[in-house]
């Protein structure tokens, strides 16, 4: 494990979509963050139980998702293809049924390249089953174990990019998001969420290595993303949302210290902040991941991208077709319009990439915070600091800054109501103590410790 | 102003002292704790809730008012228990099997406490017959399911089902999750849907007066 001390990309007009400082390749040969937008497609299941008894007719959706999906791939000349396997939770409880899947997926995708030249590769992302009891067992029993059979079965079946949205810490910050305090934000994703990232990505690591596959990233979608989706329900403040979105990138960095190479993963809006810091390649969806969560970050989400995601979408019949194969045109369409700017040269990609950034950064804070200045600034307070609580408080006291400043510049608009939140939040950071050990003590006092075993988190009960 | 009209402002402000306070005071001047839920606590929560609805304050903020009216509750509660009266209506709530999702359910939950129903709360993850057996032990007016995923859809269906199977025909049974629709709602058997927290509580005395 290594910290990252220094950014990787320092200068804005560097932080744009295509390239990444560290593309990887993949086996079929294709440069994620080396030059070209590739589109990146997922997908879920309609209403349907998953047991035994179903299992043949879900192998079915999958194999029809698949085969749909690729077909249109060729008619589109679609230069290299990202597919996202992320399982749902009784594939990763019985784990041969997750890798089945994957095989059916696999299967199918070398088949295309052997016969039609289509380049694709596969990303896995058993989901998160910890936390199926309560509280959650995070590095021991059955469904850890299960979980991490799916990910080398899957693995050793072909599939080349691993992922996960972890949920380490998510006992603490659900409360925190309801109750709208930073400081139980900052002990639950800066205290709870980094140590148990260097837990699990240290064993996904031994995984990858073993069947010579990448850990490819996290996502703190359990955590800025609730955030986001109850701001856009009106629950939380918008500027609070932006807030843990900002601290939410100390949390997701840890993959990376322990690793991981991208693409970042797609749900991920914290994403640019953490290719300004480690110069992977990075996963992004906006407005054409409608499909499965609003959003108001639908361009700007694609500024700073090299995979372009529609997040999921269920397999149902659309006008135009199957939904998977409808999203996959869409995406296709978008990655033609990014890569057609990359060939136009440096100033074409940022005129496009400046025109995405302005049509959403002065409408939302959550969008204003991840403009690639912001990000940035926000990248550089989070390796200037010491140890992820004080990396934490720094992104938080940045990002307010940020927001400050953008609105007494008329760069970003901020509701009367959530003026005070601002405030609020300050002071709490504000008086924060200086050591984590200190900042330990005072929360154990605070949070609700039944919800968490304090152990599989390295903390003292 | 008089105490009950303070108690009530103490409670829309959160203030959790005065809303004690207030309401020993109410209580020594022989108010029944009835008369103080329904004429000074109710009246608080009503505004807070419109407030939230309306987009004025946010969902941490209605919180501290719930607090408030909890502190009241505390002094309030053992005194309706000894004399047998329990809140108007009960409702029984969790997300259904094989899903984990909850701050969309936690919310509605409180939605319902702050319109003075009791609540029993379930968690995430249950199977069917525990939806049964707490039906059974707390004789509820009202269930709630949340799912979110398209996966555990059926399990409401299944949950519905058993509930029904079990004798229980007259408890309402509203449901609601992103994936989930007022035709899923009538396809399953189950009595009505909201799309959200700030409607659950309207849409749950829609069904209860019914
Ligand atoms: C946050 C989130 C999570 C968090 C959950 C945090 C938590 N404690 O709940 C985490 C990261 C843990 C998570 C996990 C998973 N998730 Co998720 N998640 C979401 C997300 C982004 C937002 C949900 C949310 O919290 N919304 C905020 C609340 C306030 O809104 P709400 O839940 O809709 O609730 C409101 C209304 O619906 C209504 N309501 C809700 N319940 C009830 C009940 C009653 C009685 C009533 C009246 C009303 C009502 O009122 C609520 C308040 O207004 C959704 C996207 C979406 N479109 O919803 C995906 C989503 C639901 N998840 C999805 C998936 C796939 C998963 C995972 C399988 C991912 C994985 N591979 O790991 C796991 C599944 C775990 C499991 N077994 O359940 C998919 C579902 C796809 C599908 N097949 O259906 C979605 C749609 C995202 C996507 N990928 O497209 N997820």
């Amino acid at each position: 494990m290594s910290r990252y001390t220094t950014l990787a990309i320092s200068e804005p007009n560097e932080l744009r979509f295509g390239l990444a400082p560290k593309p990887l390749t993949t086996r079929h040969g294709m440069q994620i963050g080396g030059g070209t937008v590739y589109p990146e497609l997922n997908f879920t299941l309609p209403p349907i139980l998953v047991n035994a008894q179903t299992m043949p007719e879900i192998q079915r959706h999958y194999r029809q998702i698949i085969t749909g999906a690729l077909q249109r791939a060729v008619e589109l000349e679609c230069h290299g293809l990202v597919v996202e396997f992320e399982t749902l939770p009784p594939m990763t409880e019985n784990p041969v049924w997750g890798v089945d899947l994957a095989k059916i997926l696999v299967d199918a995708m070398g088949e295309a390249n052997a016969k039609h030249g289509l380049k694709s590769v596969l990303r896995m992302t058993p989901n998160d089953t910890r936390e199926m009891e309560r509280p959650p067992r995070m590095r021991t029993g059955q469904l850890w174990e299960a979980m991490l059979k799916t990910f080398e079965g899957a693995a050793a079946a072909g599939a080349e990019l691993l992922s996960i949205e972890s949920v380490g810490g998510k006992e603490v910050h659900d409360e925190a998001l309801m109750i709208g305090d930073v400081r139980q934000v900052i002990f639950a994703l800066c205290v709870m969420g980094t140590r148990d990232m260097r837990f699990l990505w240290t064993e996904l690591g031994q995984i990858a290595q073993r069947h010579g596959v990448h850990c490819a990233g996290d996502t703190a979608c359990g955590f800025g993303n609730t955030a986001m989706v109850m701001a856009e329900q009106r629950m939380i403040p918008r500027v609070f949302a932006a807030v843990v979105r900002a601290i939410s990138a100390v949390r997701t960095l840890a993959c990376y210290e322990c690793g991981s190479v991208g693409p970042g993963k797609d749900c991920g809006y914290e994403n640019p902040i953490l290719k300004a810091i480690t110069g992977f390649p990075m996963a992004m969806e906006g407005k054409t991941a409608a499909c499965a969560h609003l959003s108001p970050l639908g361009n700007i989400a694609a500024a700073t991208c090299d995979t372009w995601s529609n997040e999921s979408v269920q397999n149902i019949k659309l006008l135009g077709g199957m939904a998977p194969t409808c999203y996959l045109e869409q995406l296709i369409y978008d990655c033609r319009l990014m890569n057609e700017a990359l060939a136009d040269g440096r100033d074409a990609a940022l005129m496009y990439r400046n025109w995405m950034v302005r049509s959403d950064a002065a409408r939302d804070p959550q969008a204003f915070v991840l403009t690639p200045e912001n990000s940035i600034a926000i990248a550089r307070s989070i390796v200037c600091a010491p140890n992820d609580f004080a990396a934490g408080k720094a992104a938080a006291l940045t990002a307010i800054s940020l927001l400050r400043e953008g609105q007494r510049a008329g760069a970003v608009k901020i509701a009367a109501r959530e003026q005070p939140w601002l405030d609020t939040m300050e002071e709490a950071v504000g008086s924060l103590p200086t050591t984590e050990s200190e900042f330990i003590n005072q929360m154990m006092g605070v949070v609700d410790t039944t919800k968490f075993v304090a152990r599989d988190y390295g903390l003292a009960g | 102003m008089n105490e009950k009209e303070l108690l009530t402002k103490a409670v829309e402000n959160g203030n959790r002292n005065d809303a004690q306070c207030l309401t020993r005071v109410l209580l020594e001047q022989g108010l029944a704790p009835l008369e103080i839920v329904e004429q000074a606590l109710m009246p608080a929560m009503a505004v807070v809730g419109e407030k939230f609805k309306t987009g004025e304050i946010f969902v941490p903020e209605m919180l501290i008012a719930a607090r408030a009216m909890k502190e009241a509750m505390v002094l309030l509660e053992p005194l309706m228990t000894k004399a047998g009266i329990k809140p108007k209506y009960t409702a029984v709530i969790g997300t259904v099997q094989g899903d984990l999702h909850d701050i969309g359910k936690n919310l509605v939950a409180m939605m319902w406490k702050g319109a003075n129903f009791g609540v029993v709360d379930l968690g995430v993850n249950v199977p069917p017959d525990r939806f049964v057996a707490a039906v059974k032990e707390h004789n509820p007016h009202l269930i709630g399911l949340s799912a979110l995923l398209t996966t555990t859809m059926p399990a409401m269906r299944t949950t519905v089902a058993a509930v029904r199977q079990a004798g229980f025909t007259s408890v309402k049974i509203l449901i609601g999750g992103a994936p989930i629709s007022e035709e899923f709602a009538r396809e399953i058997g189950a009595d009505g849907y909201s799309p959200d927290a700030g409607s659950a509580v309207d849409g749950a005395k829609k069904l209860l007066a019914n």
